[in-house]
Order: C-alpha cells, then sequence, then structure tokens
C-alpha cells in the first residue's frame, strides 16, 4: 500500500502558516481563516483516509505493523548514526492524527467566528498552522531527534499563541513563563535522549524500544544509584515529558497559559499538546516497561496519580472558569500518566490501552468544554464564574453541549469518558490498591468541580447582563456540536482492538462492581455540586470559610507559584546568579577593563613620549644609539 | 713637544668653551664662547700644518656661521635677555648620558689598536687643488659640483623661506590646523 | 710637527665635546642654543675626519676633503636652520624647542 501522501497530513498546515504569515498584510480580512481552516479539513480528511486504510487495510496475525511511509536522511553523522525525517505510521501515531487535526480542524473553524472582532487575525491563523503542523510533525516522527525538534516547535508556538495578545503585561509573562518552565524541563530530556541513545546506539523509536538488544549490545550499561543508565535516560525523559505535560512540579505554567486567546487553550493546552508528554512516554512504552522492572514506570505512574489529585483538589477552590479547566486537564492528563505507569505489557496492557482511550475521548470533551467556555467567555466578557449564572436561558446549545462534556469527564455512562476512565481504573486496581484508590477519589473531585462551574454558569443566580448573552455564530456552534457528538459516541469505538502495547489487539473484561463503584462516586460529586451550587446560596462560602486555612491554601494553588520564587529569588538570584554576576562584572569584565585600562595607559605613556618636542626624540635616539653600541661591543661581539 | 703643548692648551679651550657654550644663560655669550671653540679647531687645524683647512673653517665658520648666528640672536632676542635654564631632571639626564657616551668612546679607542701612519701626507694647497678638480681616481670633482649645487639650492631655500607665506601660516595655527611647513621645509 | 701629538688624546678631546653638543643639543631652551650645540657636534666630528687622515690614513686627503664637505653643509644647515628659526618666531613669538610640537602630528 501507498502511504506516501501522509507527508501531506503535516505539510497542510505548514502551507497555512507559509500563506498566512508571508502574506500577513496582503489578505483579505476573511481569507486567512478560509485557508487555515481548509487546510486543515483537508489534513483532517487525509487523516480519517489513513486511519481507515491502516485499521482496516494492515490487520495480520501480528497485529498492526508500524509503517514508515516517508523517509529522508538529514544529518548522516556516521554509517551507523544518521538523523532522519520521516512519517512513521503506528496505531498510536495514527490515533494522534486524528486527534490533532481534528480539534485542530474545529478550533480554526470555531475561530473563525471567536476571533472575527480581533486585529491580526492573520498571525493567529498563522500560527495555529505552525502549531498544527510541528504537532503533527511530532507525532509523526519516527526518532527522537525529530521528536525533540517538533517538540521544541510546539514549545515556540504555544509560547507566540499564550502571547497573542501582547499588549497585555500578564499574558506576555504568562508565555514567558510557559516558556521557560517546558524549557527548562526540555533540558533534561536532551540529556535524556542523548544518555539513552548514547547506549542504544540509535535515534530510531524501534531501536530504543528494544530493550533486549541494547542490553545485549552493551552487557554491562553502568549503574549510578542502583539504577542503570537506560532508567536515567528514561527518566530524563519523562521530566521533558512532565513539563510539556503540566505533571507536578513543573505544572505552573498552565494555569497561566490561560491568557492565550481560548481556542488556542482549547487546542494547545487541552486536547494536543499538553499530551504530547504523555504520547512521548507510551512511544517509549516498551523501554519503559523494560529497563529495571519499569522503575521508570512506576515513576511516571506515582507523578501521574499524585498530580492528578493534586490539580482535582486546587480546581474546586478555583473561580476562573478557564482556569479551572485547566487544572481540570492537569488531573485528566495526571490519569492518563496515571493508566501507562500501571500498565503492563502485552496480555497486561489494559493501562496502555486505557490511557490512550482516555487521551483520544478527553481530547473531544475537553476541547469541548474550552470551546464551551470560549462561548461563554465570548457572550459574558468575563473569565469569572462569579459574573456568570443562569446562562442556559440564553445559551441553550452551549448549555446542552456543556452538559454533555461535563458528563463524559465526570464519568457517566453512556459518554465517552465513563469508558476511558473506567478502564484506567480498572487497570489501577490490578496493579496497586492506593493508586486506585487515589484515581478513584479523583473522580468524584472531577465530577464535583466540573459540576460546579456548570451549576454556577448555568443555573445559579439569574443576572442582569449588560448586553444579553446569546449563543454563538454558526462556526462556533459547528466544532461544539461536532465535539458533543463526539463526547457521546466516541466511548463505544473498539479501542482495544487497534490501540494496543503490543499492536495486538487485547481483550478486555468488564467488570460491572468497578463501573459501578466509579459511576457512583461521580454522581455523588454531582449531587453535592447540586446540592451546593443549584441555588444561589452562601453554603459553599460558609464551607471555606470553616476550612480557613485549608481552603486558601488550596486557592492558592499550594502557594506553588510563590514557591517557584522564592527559590528563584532567594536560591537561584541570590546564591547563584550572584555570584556569577560578581564574577562576570569583577573577573571577566575586570580582566577587560584590565586589558582596556593598560591599552589606555600605555597609549598615555607612549603618547607623553610622543610629545613632539624633537630633543626629547634627539635624547631617545641617543639612548639608542648608546645602547646598541655597547649591544654590539660587548655582548654580541663577534659581529 | 710644543705642539703637545699647544694641543694641551686648544683642547683645553675647546672642551671648556663648548662646555660653556652649552651652559651659559645668556645666548650671545653662548655664541662667543662657540666661536672660541671654531677658532680652536682652527687652531688645531693650522697644528696640524693644513693650513688651507683651517682658514676655511676661519672663514665660513667663525667668519659666515658666527655671523649668521650672532644677526638671528639679534633678530630674535632682546638684549641681555637671560636664557631659562634647564630643569634639573633633563639636566641630570642629559649629563648622565653624555658621560656614559663619553665612557665608551674612550673605552672603544683606547682599546682599538689604529694602524700605524704609513707615509707622509701630502698635505700641499695644490694637491687639494688638483684633487678637488681632478675627475679621474681619488678626485673630487663630482662632490665639489655636488656641493656647490647644494649650497645654492640653500640660498634659494633661505630667501624663499624667509619671504615666505607667513601670514597664510599663521591663520592655519590659529584654526588648529597642523602646520606641515616647517618640518617640510627642514628636509630641505 | 704633529709627532707629539697622540691620537687618543685628539679623540678622547673630540668624543668629549661632541658628548657636550649633545648635552646641549637635548637641554637647550632655546633653538639657536640648539644650534650652537649642533655645530659644536659637528666641529668634533669634523676634527676627527681630519686626525684619522693625518694621522693614520696618509696615502690620500679623503679625510680633509670630507671636513670641507662638511664645512659646506654645515654652512647651509645654518643658513636655513636660522631661517627657519626666523619665520618660527615670526610665527609664534618664541624660539623655544618645548613650543615647537608639531612633529607629534
Amino acid at each position: 500500500m501507498n502511504w506516501s501522501y501522509t507527508i501531506w497530513i503535516p505539510l497542510l498546515p505548514f502551507l497555512s502558516f507559509v500563506i498566512n504569515g508571508v502574506l500577513y498584510n496582503r489578505l483579505p480580512k476573511k481569507l486567512s481563516g478560509v485557508i487555515g481552516t481548509s487546510a486543515l479539513g483537508v489534513a483532517a480528511l487525509l487523516s480519517y483516509l489513513t486511519a481507515g486504510r491502516y485499521f482496516f487495510g494492515t490487520t495480520s496475525a501480528e497485529g498492526y505493523q508500524p509503517i514508515l511511509a516517508w523517509q529522508s536522511t538529514w544529518m548522516h553523522i556516521t554509517d551507523k548514526l544518521a538523523i532522519d525525517m520521516g512519517v512513521y505510521l503506528d496505531p498510536i501515531s495514527i490515533m494522534m492524527l486524528v486527534v490533532v487535526t481534528t480539534i485542530s480542524f474545529l478550533v480554526h473553524l470555531y475561530s473563525v467566528g471567536y476571533m472575527s472582532e480581533e486585529e491580526g487575525r492573520n498571525r493567529y491563523f498563522a500560527w495555529l498552522g505552525l502549531f498544527s503542523f510541528s504537532m503533527l510533525g511530532l507525532v509523526l516522527a519516527p526518532n527522537l531527534v525529530q521528536t525533540y525538534m517538533f517538540w521544541e516547535l510546539v514549545g515556540v508556538s504555544s509560547f507566540l499563541l499564550i502571547g497573542y495578545y501582547y499588549d497585555k503585561p500578564s499574558a506576555v509573562r504568562a508565555a514567558l513563563k510557559a516558556f521557560i518552565v517546558t524549557r527548562f524541563a526540555d533540558v533534561f530530556f536532551l540529556i535524556g535522549i542523548l544518555l539513552y541513545s548514547y547506549y542504544s546506539g540509535s535515534f530510531r523509536f524501534e531501536d530504543l524500544n528494544n530493550i533486549a538488544a541494547i542490553q545485549a549490545a552493551h552487557s554491562s550499561i553502568p549503574v549510578f544509584m542502583g539504577l542503570s543508565a537506560l532508567t536515567w535516560g528514561l527518566m530524563l525523559i519523562f521530566v521533558g515529558g512532565a513539563g510539556k505535560s503540566a505533571m507536578f512540579p513543573l505544572h505552573i505554567w498552565l494555569p497561566d497559559a490561560m491568557e492565550g486567546p481560548t481556542p488556542v487553550s482549547a487546542l494547545i493546552h487541552a486536547a494536543t499538546m499538553v499530551v504530547a508528554g504523555v504520547y512521548l512516554v507510551a512511544r517509549l512504552f516498551p523501554a519503559f516497561h523494560g529497563s529495571d522492572d519499569g522503575f521508570a514506570l512506576h515513576v511516571v505512574a506515582v507523578v501521574g496519580t499524585f498530580s492528578s489529585l493534586f490539580a482535582a483538589i486546587i480546581a474546586m477552590t478555583q473561580m476562573d472558569i478557564k482556569r479551572v479547566l485547566a487544572f481540570s486537564t492537569m488531573s485528566q492528563i495526571g490519569y492518563m500518566m496515571m493508566g501507562l505507569g500501571v500498565s503492563g505489557y502485552g496480555e497486561e496492557g489494559l493501562g496502555y490501552t486505557a490511557s490512550m482511550f482516555h487521551l483520544f475521548t478527553h481530547a473531544a470533551f475537553k476541547a469541548l468544554l474550552f470551546l464551551g467556555a470560549g462561548a461563554i467567555i465570548h457572550a459574558v466578557h468575563s473569565n469569572s464564574i462569579k459574573d456568570m449564572g443562569g446562562l442556559r436561558k440564553y445559551m441553550p446549545m452551549t448549555n446542552i453541549t456543556f452538559l454533555i462534556a461535563c458528563l463524559a469527564i465526570s464519568g457517566v455512562p453512556p459518554f465517552a469518558g465513563f469508558f476511558s476512565k473506567d478502564m484506567i481504573l480498572e487497570a489501577a486496581y490490578e496493579h496497586n490498591k492506593l493508586i486506585y484508590f487515589t484515581g478513584y477519589i479523583t473522580a468524584g473531585l472531577t465530577a464535583f468541580y466540573m459540576f460546579r462551574i456548570y451549576f454556577m454558569a448555568f443555573w445559579g443566580r439569574n443576572r442582569d447582563y449588560d448586553h444579553e448573552p446569546h449563543d454563538p455564530v454558526w462556526s462556533m456552534k459547528i466544532p461544539l456540536i461536532v465535539l458533543a457528538a463526539g463526547s457521546v459516541v466516541l466511548g463505544l469505538l473498539p479501542f482495544n482492538e487497534w490501540v494496543t502495547s503490543d499492536l495486538r489487539p487485547l481483550h478486555i473484561h468488564f467488570d460491572m462492581m468497578m463501573a459501578a463503584a466509579s459511576v457512583g462516586i461521580g454522581v455523588i460529586g454531582i449531587i453535592t455540586a447540586y446540592l451546593l451550587y443549584r441555588k444561589p446560596s452562601d453554603a459553599p462560602d460558609k464551607i471555606s470559610h470553616s476550612l480557613g486555612f485549608v481552603y486558601k491554601t488550596v486557592k492558592n494553588k499550594f502557594y506553588m507559584d510563590e514557591l517557584y520564587l522564592g527559590i528563584t529569588r532567594e536560591v537561584i538570584l541570590k546564591r547563584i546568579a550572584a555570584p556569577v554576576a560578581w564574577f562576570d562584572r569583577h573577573i571577566v569584565d575586570g580582566t577587560m577593563n584590565l586589558i582596556g585600562n593598560t591599552t589606555v595607559g600605555l597609549s598615555k605613556g607612549i603618547k607623553r613620549i610622543q610629545s613632539g618636542d624633537f630633543q626629547v626624540y634627539a635624547f631617545g635616539i641617543l639612548i639608542a644609539v648608546i645602547f646598541f653600541v655597547v649591544l654590539f661591543n660587548y655582548f654580541i661581539p663577534t659581529i | 713637544m710644543t705642539e703637545r703643548i699647544i694641543f694641551y692648551i686648544l683642547a683645553f679651550i675647546m672642551i671648556v668653551f663648548s662646555l660653556m657654550s652649552v651652559t651659559s644663560t645668556k645666548i650671545i655669550r653662548s655664541a662667543i664662547y662657540l666661536l672660541g671653540v671654531l677658532m680652536a679647531t682652527a687652531g688645531l687645524y693650522f697644528l696640524f700644518n693644513l693650513n688651507f683647512l683651517g682658514a676655511i673653517q676661519l672663514t665660513v665658520y667663525a667668519g659666515g656661521i658666527m655671523v649668521l648666528i650672532v644677526i638671528a640672536i639679534l633678530l630674535t632676542h632682546h638684549v641681555g635677555f637671560g636664557l631659562p635654564v634647564p630643569d634639573k631632571k633633563h639636566m641630570i639626564l642629559g649629563w648622565l648620558a653624555a658621560m656614559i657616551g663619553i665612557t665608551i668612546s674612550f673605552f672603544q679607542f683606547t682599546t682599538h689598536t689604529f694602524k700605524p701612519k704609513i707615509g707622509n701626507l701630502d698635505d700641499r694647497v695644490s694637491k687639494m687643488g688638483a684633487d678637488m678638480l681632478h675627475y679621474g681616481d681619488g678626485g673630487f670633482v663630482l662632490p665639489f659640483e655636488v656641493i656647490s649645487i647644494l649650497l645654492l639650492a640653500g640660498i634659494i631655500a633661505a630667501i624663499t623661506i624667509a619671504k615666505g607665506g607667513i601670514p597664510h601660516l599663521k591663520k592655519r595655527l590659529k584654526s588648529g590646523q597642523p602646520t606641515t611647513v616647517s618640518s617640510s621645509t627642514k628636509k630641505q | 710637527m704633529e709627532t707629539g701629538i697622540q691620537i687618543g688624546d685628539v679623540l678622547l678631546v673630540t668624543s668629549i665635546m661632541f658628548f657636550i653638543g649633545v648635552y646641549g643639543f637635548v637641554t637647550r631652551k632655546n633653538l639657536i642654543a640648539v644650534l650652537m650645540s649642533l655645530e659644536i657636534i659637528i666641529n668634533a666630528a669634523a676634527i676627527n675626519f681630519v686626525l684619522i687622515n693625518k694621522l693614520v690614513f696618509t696615502t690620500n686627503l679623503h679625510g680633509v676633503f670630507f671636513t670641507f664637505f662638511i664645512l659646506a653643509v654645515a654652512a647651509v644647515e645654518v643658513a636655513i636652520g636660522l631661517v627657519i628659526i626666523l619665520n618660527l618666531y615670526r610665527l609664534k613669538d618664541s624660539i623655544d624647542p618645548e613650543e615647537i610640537t608639531t612633529l607629534k602630528h
């Protein structure tokens, strides 16, 4: 089968980026959105075609085999070591392809309406195109170097899009924060790549994932603190993934990233870029699983579980609708990490499949939540849920889609979130009871905080709005409807047939008790939210008052930002930067100044000699003559 | 023996007068001491039996040059004008250098063995005149002509410089531009 | 005749004269005085030419002739030097060598 057309899937958004970027000022206002949307539309159709051909056309007894659809050597270093650019197709990359192109297409479409009043829409669409291109390049990468390259490109386009409102200082700060934090993590990622690739001798995923071959080639891989270099490399790579995926403690950029336009939040900070870390771990899953009895995978599980609970707790107290969604994203990604972390390989790879499944469904309902939030913000002109209330009358369409998304994320059957979340919890239960329990609590918290904002925004108090809120225009409605439909039906897809850790179909059994338990906790959360927020009351305030200090700590996000700031100020600036600055100013600059001053001093001395006074010159000549006479008569007599 | 005594007297005059000449604070006295040095030199030439050279020394140096110097002094100095004494540092440095130079040359010519004298010098004036105009081997007609052209050029240069555009130079000097005229004329 | 005169004595005298001239040349604060010091230097050198011609290389008269030419060149030099000094005096109202610093440009 010919797969070479897949190269056009990333190239089409790139084309949109180039056209919108180069013809920045000359493009008619409406056209940039049309170009971007149509490019992504075609790319989405191509990826559906690819998915269809792959999942229904290439199945065999061995399962789905990876396909290198296109490849070209980019840097030829030695005969053994070369860096390639290529398009690598396997179940997870095709799944991501579908997710990224679909969400990106819908977000483009949504943005046509959402950004219609903004200046510089061409810039916005150009950057959206750049982002889609880089994300697709990252997804399709056949080796770690290409992954890293597009990883950074994704970071850059995320930076550009967060700072889209560059005249707003908070947006600029948020963009910088996101970039610096992810960049900081990426340093570890790069070290990890180099460390791991050094021992595996390759950058290609098929070699990287072949733990047995690596260990055979290096019979004694050095061990540091009880863990082999491979595990260290994988853990460093995971740090990079954690940075991009906003895992604790590198999550601090994600809430601030909500300063960007809401569709951007939906695309980048909910559905695609932030799951890059999960995707990375899944990509290297056999390596994670195989090295040192999967120690790195335990780390992934613990970090994921903790982040999940941590974010869910914070999300309950936030008042900014987008920030609640941001923490919810972090929590759900923690879920995915947890799923991967508790997974085994082959027949025990339920967690892997569940995690990928959750990634898939989460993309749909979280994008829907963000786009719905965008519609609300567009209508109310405020981010704070205190300014909302009673919106169900004004925006029935948004109300329904938002409710579907909330139900999906809360794990209520038959919505998509239920299936994937249940699968993760099931995998966790088999692996570790504590992780399962934490995830279980988190599920309840999730239901609670989602319905908290739902009830506060759409029910609660009736307000008098300056402008009467209304449902958005059709270009914004269509994505909502499509995603709502997706949130309903996507859970029924036979994911276990397609996306598995060993590429073979996985047999799963449905545990009724487990499902009932997770639905139960979700319903409890919903009911609690209903009781507290359905009608305007002062009960929530009373509860938060009675919690006092705890509430304040949580509301301030456990003072993580302050902690970072403190560490930066007290340790990095005072203990490291200040001495370095001192060194730079006094030693480095001092050396330079010394050279400069010496030169100036010398020239001053020489200038004094060059007085123009011929008698001084004559004296100089005399001294020189005497010197040479003495030299040649008494010291070099042979001449 | 008489020659030796005369030589020592002349040597004494030359050294003392040149010393006085370079240290005197009155410029006109300095010139007179210089005249003494030049005349003593002429005396030395007479002592060497080079009468023609001694005569030239007297006429050109003691006569011509000294007159020029005296006229220049009269044109540039008020009578009785005291020369500034050089500052101590310069004086000490100058003496030091001079002493070192004298010591070194002294050691040079005392350690050097000069060739013995070969025959007597034919120093008749007629021989000198013949050599001066002789163009063959040992003749000096070419340098003689060159020196006469040089003298001519010197006269013309002196007239040109003495006449030459002072107001123009002054203007340039005041406007702060470097004046290269003085150095370029020195080359002539 | 010249038998009583030792070559070393004359050389000593001329070198003393020469360096006295040099001392004057570098220390005098008057251009005419500097020129006069120069005369002493030239004179000392000229004496040496004659001396060596007379006492060592007696086969020809090169030293004497050289002294002639030195005299001529010295005359020209003094003439032009004095004219330049006069010009400078007219230009700057001073013949202090420390004020003639155009060389540094």
